[in-house]
């Protein structure tokens, strides 16, 4: 007779929604963007996929001309105020999407084995300090990598029951050693 | 699945991120309202339907969100190439050599 075993974990990974804070979408076209640069006191990544740490301003490159901000409700106000300012001489566009999306934080030994139940892309290959926009079964999400099985998963509010049922039978797989 | 590898993103990445866009390289009509009738089905309508390398369009939609160009083979569906949209359509010597 055979057995076969099976590893049991009773906490493969966290889930955890994190709170509220203000996030921007930035456009500019390439040339303009070291004159924005200087305007909003931001480091803007040239590369899709890099991500730059300002004071507590996050910035994430998501496209040629298109950026995520991520600042703090104290520098909010700020930020828009200086984006006003440069607004003549160089154009863009800075929307707030403070709305639109909630941030998921997965972390844990099988995170990135969770994150594979959605993702098609490698979700391996992604660098830790990087982040992808990407697919996670039909919804459009950003995926930050801070750490080697440490994420933070951007969802559009009205996909996130969908997102996390998925995660939780996942989890619920993953605990029964499937 | 297939692999599609986006110019912009410079990653080789799964087709479900990618949406496809029609055939590629159809310029509008710059004075559409001078074209015969036959010209204007010609453009709306009429597409190559090649058999072997195909010039297409393709957006990185859950990516980048970019239009770019591809060079298919509509039989093998291998990707030839892809390019940056606004580029010169390569020549057959060049994707050989992709190959």
């Amino acid at each position: 007779m055979t057995a076969q075993r099976h590893d049991f974990d009773a906490a493969p990974f966290r889930l955890e929604e994190l709170p509220w804070s203000p996030r921007f979408s930035l456009r500019v076209r390439p040339q303009n963007r070291a004159a924005l640069e200087g305007a909003l006191g931001l480091t803007l990544p040239a590369r899709i996929g890099e991500r730059s740490m300002t004071g507590g301003t996050e910035v994430l490159c998501l496209g040629p001309d298109e950026w995520t901000v991520l600042v703090p409700e104290s520098g909010r106000d700020a930020l828009v105020d200086a984006g006003a300012r440069i607004y003549a001489q160089t154009p863009h566009s800075l929307v707030e999407i403070s709305d639109r999306e909630i941030t998921l934080r997965l972390s844990g030994p099988q995170a990135l084995t969770a994150l594979t139940a959605g993702c098609p892309r490698d979700v391996e290959a992604l660098q830790t300090g990087r982040a992808a926009r990407t697919l996670f079964d039909s919804a459009t999400v950003i995926l930050w990598r801070d750490g080697a099985d440490s994420f933070r998963m951007d969802v559009w509010r009205s996909f996130l029951p969908h997102v996390r049922a998925i995660l939780d039978k996942v989890a619920a797989e993953l605990k029964s050693g499937l | 699945m297939l692999l599609i590898h986006c110019p912009y993103c410079d990653e080789t990445l799964p087709e479900a991120e990618f949406a496809y866009a029609g055939e590629a390289h159809i310029a509008r009509p710059a004075d559409p309202s001078a074209l015969t009738d036959e010209e204007w089905r010609d453009f709306l309508f009429i597409r190559t339907n090649a058999r072997g390398p195909h010039y297409e369009r393709w957006r990185h939609i859950h990516g980048c969100g970019r239009f770019f160009n591809a060079c298919r083979d509509t039989v093998s569906d291998r990707f030839l190439m892809t390019y940056k949209a606004g580029e010169e359509r390569p020549a057959h010597a060049t994707l050989e050599a992709a190959e």
